[in-house]
């Protein structure tokens, strides 16, 4: 769907649900997948629909992923790096509650 | 009739009119609805969505009275929205808690919910005062500093989005006529009775006119000899990440929304018309946040803003009819989204029938003036 313009960058490895997949340097985490032909990054907690990457610029919170494990990251505004370990976000986020011993 | 134009002119599509202007429409009443401009004070857009009723009222028994009875007429609401329009407002009453962060906060607590009780006399007033242990069975999230809190059944949450969405499309499906960018310049008591209101949009003529335009209230209301002191005050929102359900009951100053994120409020500032957010009134409702629920400092804030909640010198409502040109009315509170319901299936009805009842005088404009205080 989507093609990279000519880029000299170099390229990183990064790890996506298991599968190792290639980045230009400087890529957001968002056009790294979607140039992977990912485009559903993750699962609304409301309806449980798909959903991928909206406004590439911070608003939508469309992009949501999960990166080295924390969850919820905007996927467009943070830049891949090399031997990242990225998953989609599935519905909400899970947090622990306090528990007094 | 004298005039050609609409039963009722309700002056401010925000929840106060927007439920005002649903009621009259459902009753079969010719309505239109002047609304601003998107950049209008909205405090209607800027609320925390809590229909609640616990501590209200100190003072004031009536007001204790008439919340918890539009908590009880919500359900009634939350149907006739759907009912006219397909929109649900999430409403739900689980009870709501006022957490305490020490053995102080706690005793004052139990003491204003005793004093309701009492004042509501036959009526009751079912509240429980909550030890260490049991706050944490409604709330496991609350952390170490948490000594206790109250509840009451009374309490609940909507989407007051929703809400708003929710009144607009049924005050049109009902037939109202909803008239966006027509801020309303000046109000006319037309000689036979009846009014002319002029908008941006030209003239509307009405046999009624409603003030409900939150700011805009004081000097429209000098326009048909209503004297209305409301004063802007600021409160500050911090909204964060979704997460699973984390708070099966609301808070007062922290809830969880039906889709997932969670609320933080609730600062009271005096900043004249500005709306502008504070970084550390944001840190004073983020570190309260904090203590009460120690989980909510991994979560990221995702949005935050500003509002004017539209006070009176009391706190209380202002409902009124001007004595010298009667069909004028004003209708103003900062509990739009608790009241919705009251003033949609009821105060709506005071319209139609010319007449405020006599229950509800202790909500009118008289009790500030200090001739007849005196």
């Amino acid at each position: 769907m989507f093609r990279r313009l000519p880029d000299p960058a170099a390229i990183v490895t990064f790890d996506f649900e298991g599968a190792t997949f290639d980045a230009c340097e400087g890529d957001s985490v968002a056009a790294a997948l979607l140039a992977n032909g990912v485009l559903a990054f993750r699962t609304t907690p409301v309806s449980g629909t798909p959903r991928g990457p909206w406004c590439l610029i911070g608003e939508c919170h469309e992009c949501l992923v999960e990166i080295d494990g924390e969850p919820n990251r905007q996927a467009c505004m943070i830049e891949v790096r090399a031997d990242m370990r990225v998953r989609r976000q599935h519905g909400a986020r899970m947090v622990a509650g306090w528990r007094e011993e | 009739m004298r005039c050609d134009g609409y039963d009722v002119v309700v002056i401010g599509a925000g929840l106060v009119g927007g439920a005002i202007a649903c009621g009259l429409a459902r009753a079969g009443q010719r309505v239109a609805v002047l609304d601003e401009e998107d950049a209008a004070y909205r405090a209607s857009r800027g609320n925390f969505g809590l229909v609640w009723v616990q501590g209200k009222g100190v003072g004031r028994p009536e007001y204790a009275r008439w919340s918890r009875a539009s908590s009880e007429r919500w359900f009634d609401l939350s149907e006739a929205l759907v009912e006219d329009c397909g929109l649900a407002p999430c409403y739900a009453r689980p009870g709501g808690v006022v957490p305490a962060l020490s053995d102080d906060e706690l005793s004052d607590l139990d003491s204003m919910l005793a004093g309701l009780g009492q004042a509501a006399g036959n009526a009751g007033y079912e509240y429980e005062i909550l030890d260490r242990s049991r706050i944490r069975e409604l709330l496991p999230a609350c952390g170490p500093e948490v000594a206790g809190g109250t509840w009451t059944p009374y309490d609940g949450q909507a989407n007051p989005l929703k809400l708003m969405r929710g009144l607009h499309a049924s005050l049109v499906a009902r037939g109202a006529d909803y008239l966006s960018g027509a801020r309303a310049d000046g109000i006319q008591p037309l000689p036979g009775g009846g009014f002319t209101v002029r908008t941006a949009r030209g003239a509307i003529s009405g046999n009624k006119v409603v003030i409900a335009a939150g700011h805009g209230s004081k000097a429209l209301g000098a326009m048909v000899g209503l004297d209305v002191p409301v004063h802007p005050e600021h409160g500050q929102i911090l909204v964060t990440e979704r997460v699973a359900p984390l708070l099966d009951h609301p808070t007062l100053n922290i809830r969880q929304t039906d889709e997932g994120s969670l609320l933080l409020g609730a600062s009271q500032e005096d900043r004249g018309f500005d709306t502008s957010v504070l970084a550390r009134t944001s840190r004073d409702i983020a570190h309260r946040a904090v203590r009460v629920f120690p989980c909510v400092a991994a979560l990221r804030v995702v949005r935050t803003w500003g509002a004017l909640r539209v006070m009176t010198p009391d706190g209380f409502p202002i409902y009124d009819q001007s004595k010298a040109h009667p069909g004028a009315f004003v209708f103003t509170c900062h509990s739009g989204v608790t009241l919705a319901a009251n003033h949609a299936l009821e105060a709506s009805r005071w319209v139609i029938e010319g007449r405020i009842p006599e229950e509800m005088a202790c909500f009118s404009t008289d009790r500030f003036d200090v001739s007849q205080a005196a």
